[in-house]
């Protein structure tokens, strides 16, 4: 027997690196749209350097800068509706911000807080996922619920370039597909695993053909591009919401930033690499993309700054104003009731640190 | 391997009441007891390699696809890491999954989603996300099984804070835990000691009723000697016990059943009551649930001890082949020359 099967994957790109337009905009795309998205992804920004100021001088730990990343997790965040679930993992500030988690809430998780993950907005979300790819898993039994019992609801769950080369993500793309799970997967592709290079992880061309071993569809956009990701977030979740199965989707970025606050990127990327990841950063290209419509001017700009800055002094305020949990609180959610045989400890940590 | 022993005293006097209670062996049991929850809580649910159209290769799961659906039974593909992470997502949609990991041998790929995410769920995100997941796995030896299939590693889940680890030691407390441990809010391991699944059987009513967790059991008073054992392991220390009972030494017999959080509680009572303990477990020596509970007494009741504590155990080897596991478990007569030595002190 002899047959050939031809797969390809699609590479999608709306808005160039310098904000010119490449093909018409979807129609899923208009200028209020294009407007929400820049504010948000400059707020984040700046909330990004707050937070790593904040490590700086001691006030909070470690912290993972999405800097360069913004437009990637504002489209998800704003193209996902309130009833979907979100699993993120650890760089994902941006969807969660929009998701409903305070900027409060961030910096107090970031801040060694469990209560950080209490979120009030958005109960359903799963909190920040450590381990690598681990969540995918996650994603693929909640939306194994979803399917069970017939909800109209979607997992969106996040992994970086590094997630791909673990079990956890290739088992869950897997299942999806077998069981045509209403899951959209999103690779953010950031070219670095601390210091690991994207080539080091597969020897694909593409990640998103990892999606053809699924048998589901993979395309790769531009995740800098907010139109690309955005559009194509839209299209997935359609589809998983008409009952038409999982969509892995590679999103191209870049991570101007250390890998957290703890790395020091410099031991292992050149100069010249970062200072072409800044030419494709996602920020200025959608403003340059709006300034060249009219829609957005210096004014503006200075009120936008003026206005994000505020917002986000207000929430480090609130941070550091919260008083932390007493010394049981570590007892009092690891089982719904506390066992029997752990009162013995509990007392000893009560009489130790609260009599 | 003889391990078929009479119904204890403990278990037929709760069942006198019962109205029609049938003899099942443990595998059915199991079997009833997950029939019992699918059929009281719509939002349990099944996974696992070949739990569906084969029933599982124990036949713990047999007829429950036929009874309540695909979609509550479900097939999944070959894969630990995922069978344990889809039954964490699952369950924080409010599902209480019930996912088999094949053998216990198997479920290292399935140790950083339940060490990792299971067992902290509910703490990390405050109560807001909780786990009300089981794992079920058979485990331990004795059944001329191949490599990998016969290890008995509860110690490392023990160390685990944040999961129950449970094990039943017969037809009665399989049923009764495991509805425990399914209602339970929580994830649970709970592990099921495959050499004898069936070779107990005693008469088990299907009325619901479940047992109490973070429990130690007392199968049998006495005022000499305690024994401490759990899971197939019960059979020869009750053996033992009856045995010693005819040399004139009372055993006090403790089926620990929930290794963790471990009843400090029974055993300190039991140690200080009698004054001499031996553990009897399947795992290897060092570093197991043994260890635990002998420093925990030595901690508590080392004055009213009348003698060192002993372990009784597996040694510290890889689990032999089939032809020679009989050499690792420990013997009726291993645990009866240790306590002539804890008597003769």
């Amino acid at each position: 027997m002899n047959r050939t099967y031809d797969f390809s994957v699609n590479a999608t790109q709306f808005i160039a690196d310098d904000g010119s337009l490449i093909k018409p905009l979807p129609s899923t795309v208009d200028e209020t749209i294009l407007l929400q998205a820049y504010q948000e992804m400059v707020l984040i920004r700046i909330f990004d350097q707050k937070a790593i100021a904040l490590q700086r001088t001691g006030k909070l730990g470690t912290y993972p800068s999405s800097l360069g990343q913004e437009s990637i997790g504002i489209a998800i965040g704003l193209a996902m509706q309130a009833c979907d679930v979100f699993v993120p993992y650890y760089r994902d500030q941006a969807t969660q911000y929009l998701r409903g988690v305070s900027l409060t809430e961030m910096l107090q998780y970031w801040g060694g807080d469990e209560r950080g993950s209490h979120y009030q907005n958005c109960t359903q979300d799963m909190p920040i996922c450590v381990p690598i790819a681990t969540q995918f898993c996650h994603a693929a039994g909640i939306a194994t619920a979803f399917k069970i019992r017939g909800e109209k609801r979607v997992s969106v769950v996040t992994g970086g370039d590094g997630s791909t080369s673990k079990g956890d993500f290739l088992e869950s793309l897997n299942l999806s597909g077998v069981w045509q799970l209403p899951m959209v997967m999103v690779i953010n592709n950031n070219q670095w695993a601390i210091s690991t290079r994207r080539e080091v992880q597969s020897h694909s061309e593409t990640l998103a053909q990892k999606a053809i071993s699924a048998g589901i569809p993979g395309v790769q956009v531009d995740g800098n591009d907010f139109v690309s990701l955005y559009d194509a977030m839209l299209t997935a979740l359609k589809r998983a919401r008409a009952g038409k199965g999982p969509t892995l989707i590679e999103a191209i970025s870049y991570r101007l930033s250390d890998h957290t606050t703890a790395d020091d990127a410099t031991r292992y990327r050149s100069h010249d690499e970062l200072k072409k990841g800044w030419d494709r950063e996602p920020i200025k290209r959608l403003r340059d993309y709006l300034l060249s419509l009219n829609l957005w001017d210096p004014d503006k700009e200075n009120q936008l700054q003026e206005k994000v800055k505020e917002q986000v002094d207000n929430a480090v305020t609130a941070y550091l104003a919260i008083q932390p949990e007493p010394a049981t609180a570590m007892f009092d959610h690891l089982f719904k009731k506390l066992p029997a045989p752990m009162q013995a400890q509990y007392d000893e940590v009560k009489r130790l640190h609260l009599s | 391997m003889n391990t078929k022993v009479n119904i204890r005293q403990a278990d037929t006097a709760d069942i006198k009441e019962a109205p029609t209670p049938v003899n099942q062996t443990m595998v059915e049991a199991i079997n009833l007891a997950l029939a019992h929850a699918m059929e009281e809580d719509e939002n349990v649910v099944m996974l696992g390699e070949d739990v569906g159209a084969n029933g599982g290769v124990f036949r713990a799961t047999v007829d429950l696809r036929q009874e309540f659906g695909l979609k509550r039974v479900m097939d999944t593909p070959l894969a630990e890491t995922l069978i344990s992470g889809i039954t964490i997502g699952m369950a924080s949609q409010g599902l209480k999954p019930i996912a088999e990991i094949q053998f216990m041998g198997f479920i290292y790929a399935a140790m950083e989603q339940i060490v990792s995410h299971a067992s902290r769920l509910r703490n990390r995100t405050r109560g807001r996300i909780s786990c009300p997941m089981v794992i079920r796995a058979p485990f331990g030896g004795g059944i001329h099984a191949p490599e990998h299939h016969s290890e008995s590693t509860e110690a490392l889940f023990a160390h685990i804070p944040g999961i129950r680890v449970v094990v039943p030691s017969s037809p009665l407390r399989a049923y009764g835990l495991l509805l425990s441990a399914i209602r339970d809010p929580d994830p649970v391991l709970f592990l099921e000691p495959k050499r004898i699944y069936r070779a107990v059987a005693q008469p088990v009513l299907d009325d619901g009723k479940a047992l109490p967790l973070d429990t130690c059991f007392t199968l049998r008073e006495g005022s000499d000697l305690t024994l401490i054992s759990w899971g197939a392991m019960i059979q020869e220390t009750l053996q033992a016990a009856n045995t010693l009972s005819e040399k004139g030494v009372s055993c006090e017999v403790i089926d620990v059943a929930s290794i963790s959080p471990l009843d400090t509680n029974t055993l300190e009572c039991s140690a200080v009551k009698t004054g001499r303990c031996i553990i009897i477990h399947e795992a290897a020596h060092s570093g197991g649930v043994g260890a635990e509970i002998a420093a925990h007494l030595a901690e508590h009741c080392l004055l009213d001890l009348k003698a060192p504590i002993k372990r009784v155990t597996g040694f510290d080897t890889i689990m032999p082949y089939l032809r020679n596991e009989g050499y690792y478990l420990p013997s009726v007569e291993r645990i009866v020359d240790a306590a002539n030595e804890v008597m003769d002190f």
